[in-house]
């Protein structure tokens, strides 16, 4: 039924311990350990000095995975279309607003409430970028990954158009976060094309897929994989740092899984 | 070309509850804002309330319970629209049929009332009741809108502030494309809170008077909410339902600043024509464009620009929103079935409460209705972050009887 396929050329995963993708696919390949350290506050280069310097967390976490794409692929941002996808949004900010209602003076800031809006990362991003295509901003809980790539695969398939998927949460301060207890903040992100360029690093189609999803078989990764929506990911983006050309089932709600499969590198493709 | 089949919709917003009831309030010329009080809000403006919120949700759906859900919960009864749903379920299997959903706080209002309890009691921790995944979460939306309807395929929701439950449409028309579903539900549930209230107030946008789009003295936006839904299917779907189709989407970012528009409206002027060109249709086979038209200075400003670089100042335009008041996340959907009743009526709204047009202003903007036959809508929806989205509809039989003019 979906046999269209796609293609990846960049890929950016970020954890703690893992700030970038050369860093996730050693240990991927299993070549380090899973250590899990704190990350280092991220300056998204791409932002003026005055946003830089305000930007949230969530902002930083979406602008690292994006900038990372953008670096290391030779695509102009300014040409593609986005896919940014988060469970959450910025809770941090949320929480601040409902702080601010919960005093007599009911004062919220004006920056708060403008970055509220769970556009925010792309909506800097767009102005960053220069980006005037299509963006879209979605959220489907701890499916965001698998929801956000096939968000990804139909702007890529039916416009033609080449998409950056950036996917990112990030866990709420207390008291939210006993509400919404995510273990780590990460992001994943896939440069999605519709034809095969000469930096190709897989291809792919999606498809229903059945029983209860891959897992990592490390440990220490298969923790990271289900402590964020971003890391759901983690499974497909083993299979591409080992080179395998094989299926990938990624775990969704209700019993359903996402199958993606991969045609690493040169590997001829079939539409 | 059409898109999608519009086989059904529903719309609920301060007007009242269902399709009649805002054709009614759009010939009568009777707004739905009034000074109201929500919640202990203090700020002296004019709010889009929907009445009958006060019914708690079904037990199957108690999980869910909140301002945002009962809002939906209320949309969904109306015209009809679960048979028209449990019809689509016969038709299509419940795991063929997708949900897009936009909003942009969901139940948020949920949240702060559990904060001011916090505070209020001393708490360090939020009280037990409090269910942040089935309330605040956005993807709530979509979440309840599946179990209300008994409806299991791909979903999501699309959160781009006031363009959301615009973007719905082009987002099921990929997934429908790409064949993830062969029929869905979009729609969008927004609600009052204090979160919006408060926060367009803090940026000086809510307006003391009602809302007065276009006008010389417009002072900013009046606050809504709503719930509207509707059913799409494939053009070639065997389809018994209404005769509506979406005939094109134009998104586009202004990629200019986070909460002000372009002046010069080129992101939106994006939007609209990319719409026409996926139409295949010149600007003058559109009858009517109902302009996202919020009534703060800026943003009629930058559309009306907009507006004047594709359609030039012939295309008779309007906001419906002097009528509904801002419904952010639901403006998209509720005015998408606006577009959809003034082609079953024959109807152009005038910009109500307009009392005298800003001058400044190019575009055909109606001080007062008229009644014609209306074949083609464009509506426009804009929101923070540059995120804009423009939605062509039509009758079914337009896509076919005019291709470029």
């Amino acid at each position: 039924m979906m046999q269209a396929t796609s293609h990846i050329e960049a890929i950016s995963f970020v954890a703690p311990g893992l700030p970038d993708w050369s860093h996730a696919s050693a240990v991927l390949r299993g070549e380090q350990p899973c250590a899990a350290s704190e990350l280092a506050a991220y300056q998204p280069n791409l932002l003026p000095p005055n946003e830089r310097r305000r930007a949230s967390p969530t902002v930083r976490m979406a602008f690292r995975i994006a900038e990372e794409l953008i670096n290391s692929s030779r695509q102009d941002a300014a040409q593609l279309a986005c896919v940014f996808s988060s469970s959450d949004g910025d809770l941090a900010i949320a929480q601040r607003i409902c702080n601010a209602l919960a005093e007599s003076t009911r004062m919220v800031s004006p920056t708060d409430f403008h970055n509220s809006v769970h556009n925010a990362a792309a909506g800097y991003w767009s102005i960053a970028a220069n980006a005037k295509g299509p963006a879209t901003a979605i959220s489907a809980f701890d499916d965001s990954f698998a929801i956000g790539l096939l968000e990804a695969h139909a702007m890529v398939q039916v416009e033609k158009q080449s998409t950056l998927l950036v996917v990112y949460d990030v866990p709420a301060p207390m008291p939210l976060h006993a509400s919404r207890p995510l273990g780590i903040a990460a992001g994943v992100g896939l440069l999605v094309t519709p034809h095969r360029t000469a930096a190709s690093i897989a291809a792919f189609q999606c498809d229903a897929g059945d029983g209860n999803g891959t897992r990592c078989d490390d440990a220490a990764i298969e923790s990271l994989r289900i402590s964020n929506p971003a890391a759901r990911s983690l499974p497909l983006l083993q299979a591409i740092a080992r080179q395998q050309s094989t299926a990938v089932d990624i775990a969704m709600s209700g019993q359903r899984t996402l199958r993606i499969t991969l045609q690493i590198g040169a590997a001829e493709v079939h539409a | 070309m059409s898109l999608l089949r519009i086989t059904s919709y529903t719309l609920t917003s301060a007007l009242g509850h269902g399709r009649d009831a805002h054709r009614d309030a759009l010939v009568n010329a009777a707004t739905g804002l009034r000074r109201h009080a929500f919640d202990d809000c203090a700020i002296d403006c004019w709010m889009g309330e929907v009445a009958g919120l006060d019914a708690t949700l079904p037990s199957s759906l108690k999980q869910f319970e909140c301002r945002n859900h009962r809002l939906a919960w209320l949309g969904l009864q109306q015209d009809d629209f679960m048979h028209c749903v449990a019809r689509l379920r016969e038709k299509y299997h419940a795991a063929r049929i997708g949900v897009f959903m936009g909003t942009s706080t969901a139940g948020i209002h949920s949240a702060e009332l559990a904060y001011r309890q916090a505070r209020a009691q001393n708490s360090s921790s939020l009280p037990d009741w409090f269910d942040y995944r089935h309330t605040q979460n956005l993807y709530s939306v979509a979440g309840f809108v599946r179990q209300a309807l008994q409806v299991s395929g791909h979903s999501l929701v699309i959160s781009t502030a006031c363009s959301s439950s615009a973007k719905v449409f082009a987002a099921a028309y990929r997934s429908m494309q790409l064949g993830l579903c062969d029929a869905a539900i979009v729609g969008g549930v927004d609600s009052l809170c204090l979160t919006t209230l408060h926060g367009f107030n803090s940026l000086q946008l809510v307006s003391s008077d009602i809302c007065r789009p276009a006008d010389a003295d417009r002072r900013g936006i009046s606050i809504g909410e709503a719930a509207g839904f509707a059913i799409v299917e494939k053009p070639e779907a065997s389809a018994d339902g209404l005769p509506y189709a979406l005939l094109g989407y134009g998104e586009s970012g202004d990629a200019h600043h986070m909460s002000s528009p372009d002046p010069q409206g080129s992101g939106a002027a994006l939007a609209m024509q990319l719409a026409l060109t996926r139409a295949a249709l010149e600007p003058d086979a559109i009858d009517y464009i109902n302009l996202h038209g919020t009534g703060t200075l800026a943003n009629d400003a930058a559309e009306d620009k907009g507006v004047i670089t594709v359609f030039g100042s012939h295309t008779p335009c309007s906001s419906t929103k002097g009528w509904t008041g801002h419904t952010l996340g639901a403006a998209g959907i509720v005015e998408a079935g606006i577009a959809m009743l003034c082609i079953e009526h024959g109807l152009l709204p005038q910009s109500l409460n307009t009392l005298q047009k800003d001058a400044q202003l190019q575009a055909n903007v109606l001080l007062h209705p008229q009644r014609k036959t209306v074949t083609r809508v464009m509506s426009n929806s804009f929101g923070f972050g540059g995120s804009n989205c423009s939605l062509l509809f039509g009758h079914v039989n337009a896509s076919m009887t005019r291709a470029t003019s």
